[in-house]
C-alpha cells in the first residue's frame, strides 16, 4: 500500500518505530502472561454470573476470590475452584457465592475432580457469557445500522453532577443538542478502590461510581434518546485503576461503547503498581476488543504535568507502545482511541501550526485509529471568552486532520463541572466550526520544509529516540526513571501489588482464547 | 447598531463617579450596565422570555434585555441578558485580609534566603486526599512553573519535594517529619460538596494533635480558596488564582524570617 504523506513523514522511520514499540510491548507481555491478579480473578467470577454483595457491601466477588487469595491459592484461578465446587455442589456460581460468603462453604476444602472434569463444567458457563457479549456487539450494530451514528470527528461531552439520575437529564439534552458520545466522569478516587460499589449513585463526589446499575440506567436513557434523535448514542465510562478488568466485563455486559483503558496513565496519575496494572490491563483490553468498545488511552495527560511543546514527543512514543500493547490483545485498529491534545501555552507564537502538525502526524501515522483528541485544559483560565476561541482553534484543528473523538472542551473548564449550557455552547462552537471548515483537510496542502512538515518530523525523531532507549531499558525500568510527565514511579512500588500472584500448572483462563480467537 | 435596546437617557442619571456607590460600567458611568447568562427550568416560549425579565428586576436590575435565548432541551431554556444595575458598593470601606509580604522574583527571594536564613529552606506539597488534580501544585513547585514563572523547584534556596495528588493528610505529615519540612503547600482543586474544606480543616486538626502546627508554615491554594478562607480555617496564608511560585517564595522567605527574629 502507498502511503502519502502531507508533511512528507519517512514511513520508513514509522515502520522501524512500530517495531521498537513492539518489541517493548512484547517484553512486557513476556512477563504478564504468567501472572493473574485479584482484579483479574474478580473479572473472572462476574463473568460467570457471580453479581451482588454482602451484608457489610462487599462484592461476592471479592468474598469469593479474598477466600482463596487468603489462602495463597490464587494462583490456581478462581475458575478451578469454582468448576469444582460446581462438581462437588450442583449449584451455580451466584448460588456458590452465596454460601461462601455465609461461610457456609470454603472452596479449598472440598474433594477435587480432575482438571479435565473441571473445565467441563465451567466451559458452558463460559459460553454463555461469551455469547452475551456477542449478542450486546450484534445490538449495538444493529442500531448502527438502522437508527444510524454521528459522523467522524464523535462529539464528545462529560455528564458529572454525581447523581446518575440527573446525569441522565444532563446526557439526553447533550444528546439532542448533538453530542455523539456521553461520558460518566468517575468519582474522585474510584481507580484506587480495589473493589468495584454496588448500586446506583446519587451523591457522587466530582461524577458518579462506576457501577453496574448505573451503566443500566445511563445505556436505557442513551437508547431511548438515539432513537429520539435517529442515531446511536455511544456510552464511555472508566475501565481503569485497581479495578480495569471487572469494570471492562461490566461495561460488555451492558453495551458501553468507549473505555478509558490505560495502565501507564494509572501507573503515572495514579500510583498503581505498574505489574498489577499491566497484568489487569491485557484482560481488560481482551474483553474491549471483544466487545467492540473503543479504549481511549491517556497521553493527554502527560501534558498537564510536563509542557505540551517540549514533551509532544513522549505522547507519540507513548501512543506507539499503547497501539502495540492493544494489538497483543487482540485488538483491531478502529478501536484504539490513541491519546493527543491541544494544550500548548496560548502566548507560542505560531503554537497551532504546531498543533496541526502534530494532529496531522498523529492521524498519518496511525490512519486507521480512532483517536482521541484532548482539549484545552491547561491554559483554561476563567476568560471564558477566550476559552470559547481556545476550543474554535482546537475544533479547526480536529476537522483539519480528521480525528475520531473530539473531547469537546468547556469555557468553564477549571471553574466547575459543565453546566447544561457550557455544554449547548461547545457543541455549537463544533458544529460550526466543522461545518464550515469540513473539506479544508483536503484543500490545503502544506509548505514543503516549513514550519508544519519540520514540526513533524522532529517530533518523530524524538519520538523514535526515545523509543529506542525504552526498548534497551524495557518498559518498566524506563518508567522507573520519569521517562513519561517527569514522573517516576518505582516498580514494586505504589498500589495494588499485593494483588499479584503467579499463575500455577493448573490455572486456566479460557476468556483470553475464546475472546481473542472470535475477534478473528 | 442597535440603540434602541436601551431606553435610559444618559441625562437621567449623575455621571460621576463616587466611590462610595460605586455600580457597573458599560460605556457610561454609573450605567449599571451587566451581562449575565442563565438557564431556567422551563420550555421555551413567551412566558419563559417573561420570567428571565421578572428574575432580573428581583435581582435588581432595570431595563432587563433578553438578547437570546434558546432551548437547551425539553423544559431547559438557556439565557443570555443584559440590564442596568440598581445596587451600589462603598468602594471605600472595604477591607479585604491579604497575604502580607513583598513579592519578588526567584534572584530577589534566593539571595534573600542565602542573607537572612542561611540555609536551604524546606518545602513541600501535594494536591491532598481524594483530589487527583496536580495543575495548583505543579504550577507552584515544578522546575518550569507556570506562565514564565519558574517554580519552588528551580530556586537554589528552596529544598521543594512535590509529593503529587492523592496525597492522605497523614502520609503528607510523615513526610513534613521525615523531612523537617519548613513550610507546607497544600493545593485543593476540587470543591463539590465543599470537600476541600473538611480536607483542610482534617490537616489543620492532625497538625495539631501532632504538636506541629506552630512549627511550620502552612500554605492553601487552588481557584476557590482566598486569603481569608484560608485564615478562617487556621492556615497562615492562602493564594488563589494568578498566583505563582514568586507569590508563594517570597512569602514563605519573609514569613520564616518573621518567625526567627521574634
Amino acid at each position: 500500500m502507498k502511503r502519502t504523506s502531507k508533511l512528507g513523514l519517512d514511513f520508513n522511520k514509522v515502520d522501524k518505530a512500530k517495531k521498537l514499540a513492539g518489541n517493548i510491548a512484547d517484553e512486557v507481555q513476556k512477563f504478564v502472561e504468567n501472572y493473574t491478579t485479584v482484579s483479574v480473578e474478580r473479572t473472572l467470577c462476574r463473568l460467570v454470573g457471580i453479581d451482588g454483595v454482602d451484608k457489610n457491601d462487599v462484592p461476592l466477588p471479592n468474598v469469593v476470590v479474598n477466600m482463596i487469595h487468603d489462602k495463597g491459592a490464587t494462583g490456581q484461578g478462581i475458575l478451578y475452584y469454582l468448576g469444582n465446587a460446581i462438581l462437588e455442589t450442583n449449584l451455580s456460581p451466584q448460588e456458590i457465592a452465596e454460601k461462601v460468603s455465609a461461610g457456609t462453604l470454603d472452596l479449598t476444602k472440598l474433594s477435587t475432580y480432575t482438571l479435565e472434569e473441571i473445565q467441563n463444567a465451567i466451559m458452558p458457563l463460559v459460553k454463555e457469557s461469551v455469547a452475551k457479549i456477542k449478542a450486546n456487539v450484534a445490538k449495538r450494530n444493529d442500531y448502527i445500522n438502522n437508527i444510524g451514528e454521528g459522523e467522524k470527528p464523535y462529539l464528545y461531552v462529560i455528564v458529572a453532577t454525581g447523581n446518575i439520575y440527573e446525569d441522565v437529564v444532563q446526557a439526553e439534552a447533550a444528546a439532542r443538542q448533538g453530542a455523539d458520545i456521553i461520558a460518566v466522569i468517575r468519582t474522585t478516587g474510584q481507580s484506587l478502590l480495589d473493589f468495584v460499589p454496588y448500586g446506583a449513585t446519587t451523591e457522587g463526589f466530582g461524577g458518579t461510581v462506576a457501577t453496574q446499575e448505573n451503566f443500566r440506567i445511563m445505556r436505557k436513557a442513551l437508547d431511548e434518546v438515539g432513537e429520539e434523535v435517529g442515531k446511536y448514542i455511544r456510552l464511555c465510562n472508566y475501565c481503569s485503576g485497581l479495578c480495569m478488568p471487572e469494570i471492562a466485563a461490566m461495561g460488555a455486559i451492558e453495551r458501553l461503547d468507549v473505555m478509558l483503558n490505560d495502565a501507564l496513565y494509572g501507573i503515572l496519575f495514579r500510583d498503581i503498581n505498574m505489574q498489577r496494572t499491566m497484568i489487569d490491563q491485557y484482560f481488560s483490553r481482551i474483553i474491549n476488543s471483544f466487545a467492540g468498545v473503543i479504549i481511549n488511552t491517556g497521553e493527554d495527560n502527560y501534558l498537564t504535568t510536563a509542557d505540551a511543546f517540549e514533551q509532544a514527543h513522549t505522547v507519540l512514543a507513548s501512543d506507539f507502545i499503547n497501539e502495540q500493547l492493544a494489538v497483543l490483545a487482540g485488538m483491531p485498529e478502529e478501536q484504539m482511541g490513541l491519546g493527543h491534545a491541544f494544550e500548548m501555552d496560548p502566548e507560542l507564537e505560531n503554537g497551532f501550526l504546531y498543533e496541526l502538525s502534530q494532529a496531522q502526524m498523529l492521524r498519518e501515522i496511525f490512519p486507521k485509529a480512532t483517536p482521541k483528541y484532548m482539549p484545552p485544559t491547561k491554559f483554561m483560565t476563567g476568560n471564558i471568552f477566550r476559552g470559547q476561541i481556545q476550543n474554535a482553534l482546537f475544533n479547526e484543528i480536529s476537522i483539519w486532520t480528521g480525528q475520531g473523538i473530539q473531547l469537546l472542551g468547556m469555557i468553564t473548564e477549571a471553574v466547575h463541572t459543565p453546566f447544561m449550557s457550557d455544554r449547548y455552547l461547545a457543541i455549537e462552537n463544533a458544529q460550526y466550526v466543522f461545518k464550515n471548515m469540513k473539506n479544508i483537510g483536503d484543500e490545503v496542502e502544506f509548505k514543503q520544509d516549513g514550519i508544519i512538515q519540520q514540526r513533524a518530523k522532529q517530533v518523530l525523531d524524538d519520538a523514535y529516540q526515545l523509543l529506542s532507549e525504552i526498548e534497551k531499558e524495557g518498559l518498566f525500568d524506563a518508567i522507573e526513571k520519569g521517562i513519561f510527565a517527569d514522573i517516576k514511579r518505582p516498580k514494586n512500588g505504589g498500589k495494588g501489588l499485593a494483588g499479584v500472584v503467579a499463575k500455577t500448572e493448573n490455572y486456566f483462563n479460557p476468556f483470553i482464547n475464546l475472546m481473542k480467537g472470535e475477534q478473528n | 447598531m442597535s440603540g434602541g435596546l436601551d431606553s435610559r437617557n444618559k441625562s437621567d442619571f449623575d455621571q460621576t463617579l463616587d466611590l462610595k456607590n460605586i455600580k457597573p460600567y458599560g460605556d457610561t458611568m454609573n450605567d449599571g450596565k451587566t451581562q449575565l447568562s442563565f438557564t431556567l427550568p422551563v420550555p421555551c416560549n413567551d412566558e419563559a422570555i417573561e420570567a428571565a425579565k421578572q428574575l432580573m428586576k428581583k435581582m435588581g436590575f432595570e431595563n432587563p434585555q433578553v438578547v437570546y435565548y434558546k432551548e437547551l432541551t425539553k423544559g431547559f431554556t438557556f439565557f443570555n441578558c443584559y440590564g442596568s444595575c440598581t445596587h451600589t458598593v462603598d468602594h471605600t470601606a472595604i477591607n479585604v485580609p491579604k497575604v502580607e509580604s513583598t513579592v519578588w522574583d526567584m534572584k530577589e527571594t534566593d539571595d534573600f534566603i542565602k542573607e537572612q536564613i542561611g540555609r536551604k529552606i524546606v518545602v513541600i506539597g501535594a494536591s491532598t486526599g481524594t483530589d487527583a488534580h496536580t495543575v495548583g501544585i505543579d504550577a507552584i513547585m515544578n522546575m518550569k512553573g507556570y506562565a514564565g514563572h519558574y517554580g519552588l523547584e528551580r530556586y537554589e534556596m528552596f529544598e521543594a519535594l512535590n509529593m503529587g495528588s492523592q496525597v492522605l493528610n497523614e502520609d503528607f505529615i510523615a513526610k513534613a517529619i521525615e523531612l523537617k519540612a519548613d513550610a507546607l503547600l497544600v493545593s485543593q482543586t476540587v470543591t463539590q460538596k465543599d470537600v476541600h474544606i473538611k480536607n483542610l480543616i482534617e490537616l489543620v486538626e492532625m497538625l495539631e494533635a501532632e504538636g506541629l502546627r506552630d512549627k511550620v508554615i502552612l500554605v492553601c491554594g487552588g481557584p476557590r480558596v482566598s486569603h481569608e478562607l484560608a485564615k478562617e480555617l487556621g492556615y497562615d496564608a492562602g493564594f488563589s488564582m494568578n498566583s505563582y511560585a514568586d507569590d508563594v517564595g517570597s512569602y514563605i522567605a519573609q514569613e520564616l524570617q518573621r518567625r526567627q527574629n521574634k
